[in-house]
């Protein structure tokens, strides 16, 4: 078993209130899968779009990221699965996918000293 | 709330939880205070202490350990806001009732436990209000709950309504809370009031909701809901428009609740099934005759009395004694009742009981002897627990003191 991060992007974050419900809902019920099967490692966080990013040496601080709604990461979660490709499988019943967004799949890199 | 705060956080959690509930009370007077009553004040108060379920929820994310079904679920913004909104709907709440109620018959907790938290957590008594529930000190009811909390907080969660045996080895203890919640709201010995139909009718939609349970539907079940829509049936009778406490012998019986009546005999038929004869069976039995009654003197007192010679040697305590005797005196009239009464054993424990002394005084006062009857209704003016007890009494000292005649409608 190995660990892998869901980073997620193209979160509809100007939805009305009753098409967020909707949304939320889908995703209960797709993190109580993920539980129940043995999958959830860390629920992680949904983020807001717009924070700072600060840059360089110089630590230089922006207002961003500015990105197109797509490719802005909105939230995050770690679960735990066999392989990539198992992981990739898993991944395909998130609900952000109907919604027109992607679900990227990054292996923890495990560090050793 | 209590009951879906401790689903949230978790039976460890029981404290945490009930400071919730109490702060959003706290908040609820500042605010009311100065905005008045919302049209909704349970809505209120529910909202509220939601809100400050997600605070605590997402100040200590990580500090504690909720109930270990709701988990990680608890954790993440992804799924916290829409959980707790998902609990804290009202069909879920009603379950959560039936889950904590079960969940207080902790099976290491003596029964007497087992009632007195179920009593103080869901219903919110008070240790005083539950010590006069059973006739009992202070001191001793205040140890059984620390140590019935101590016992709940160990359990690892809520107790699951799902598994049978569990569920029936529970269910008499959940009998005996309700039958105290109802017998308080009926008679009670709260300061402000004897009778308070918030108490019963919670007792009856619990009861209900345990018939609505498949486990839940048992004879003892249908005859505790049968003596409670019974007893229930007489309360718009029992207080008087003036707010004054009426004996059965003084009620108008007119303003009985036909419906709860017929509800209750239903109830009584439909717990005939089986062979079990529990206490509740017995004292159902006793309500309906009285039910049938039109007039105080066409009761069926022979029947009664049977009734309580049963019901003496299933459930013995001083106070089914009481009654027993009182039914013998309307049998073979006063003189046998005090008889009775003078053999009661465990006597002594009544002696803070008002309608002991008034029950004495009852009789004294309808063979004629004034001065012992005005002496005894003294006595248990002095013990009277609330204006209503202590006007019935009033009353009945000054009959005394006028040397009234005794006649069968006025007693």
């Amino acid at each position: 078993m190995s660990e892998f991060t869901y980073l997620f992007r193209g979160r509809d974050t100007t939805a009305s209130p009753e098409q967020m419900q909707k949304t939320m809902e889908k995703w209960v019920a797709w993190f109580k899968e993920l539980g129940a099967k043995g999958h959830l490692k860390d629920t992680g966080h949904p983020l807001e779009h717009t924070g700072k990013v600060v840059k360089g040496k110089q630590k230089i601080v922006n207002d961003g990221p500015y990105a197109e709604a797509k490719d802005v990461v909105g939230g995050y979660i770690v679960i735990e699965a066999k392989d990539l490709l198992h992981a990739v499988e898993i991944s395909k019943g998130c609900p952000i996918l109907e919604a027109g967004g992607s679900v990227e799949v990054r292996p923890i890199q495990t560090m050793n000293m | 709330m209590v009951a879906v705060l401790t689903r949230i956080f978790g039976v460890h959690n029981l404290a945490l939880a009930e400071d919730v509930v109490q702060d959003a009370f706290c908040r609820a007077t500042e605010v009311w205070k100065y905005r008045g009553v919302p049209e909704n004040p349970s809505a209120w108060l529910m909202t509220t202490a939601k809100n400050r379920a997600l605070d605590v929820l997402r100040r200590e994310r990580t500090a504690r350990t909720y109930a270990p079904e709701l988990g990680r679920l608890l954790q993440s913004e992804w799924t916290l806001a829409p959980i707790v909104e998902e609990l804290f709907a009202p069909n879920e709440i009603k379950d959560d009732l039936l889950r904590m109620m079960f969940s207080c018959c902790h099976p290491r907790l003596p029964e007497e436990a087992q009632v007195a938290l179920m009593l103080h957590i869901l219903c919110g008594f008070s240790v005083g209000e539950i010590a006069s529930a059973f006739v009992s000190r202070r001191a001793a009811i205040e140890k059984r709950i620390t140590r019935a909390k101590k016992v709940l907080a160990g359990s690892k969660n809520l107790f699951d309504v799902a598994v049978a045996g569990d569920f029936s080895r529970r269910l008499p203890a959940v009998h005996r809370a309700l039958y105290l919640l109802f017998n308080e709201g009926y008679h009670g010995a709260s300061p402000e009031s004897a009778v308070r139909v918030e108490l019963c009718r919670e007792a009856m939609r619990l009861a209900a909701k345990l018939l609505e349970h498949p486990l839940g539907a048992t004879a003892p079940t249908y005859a505790l809901a049968a003596l409670m829509c019974l007893h229930a049936a007489r309360l718009p009778a029992r207080v008087d428009a003036s707010g004054n406490l009426n004996s059965l012998f003084d009620q108008d019986r007119s303003r009985w609740d036909q419906e709860l009546v017929d509800d209750g005999m239903k109830l009584l038929e439909l717990s005939a099934k089986g062979t079990a004869l529990t206490e509740y069976h017995v004292e159902a039995a006793i309500a309906s005759i009285h039910a049938r009654a039109c007039r105080a003197e066409d009761t069926d007192w022979d029947s009664i009395v049977s009734l309580y010679n049963t019901l003496v040697e299933l459930r013995p305590s001083p106070i089914v004694a009481l009654n027993r005797a009182i039914a013998i005196s309307q049998k073979e009239g006063p003189e046998r009742g005090l008889e009775e009464i003078a053999s009661i054993a465990d006597g002594d424990r009544l002696a803070n009981y008002p309608f002991y002394s008034a029950a004495l005084g009852e009789l004294e006062f309808r063979l004629g002897r004034h001065e012992e009857a005005g002496k005894h209704f003294r006595s248990a003016l002095a013990l009277a627990r609330n204006p209503m007890e202590r006007r019935f009494l009033n009353h009945r000292v000054g009959a005394c003191e006028r040397k009234d005649p005794y006649s069968q409608s006025q007693s």
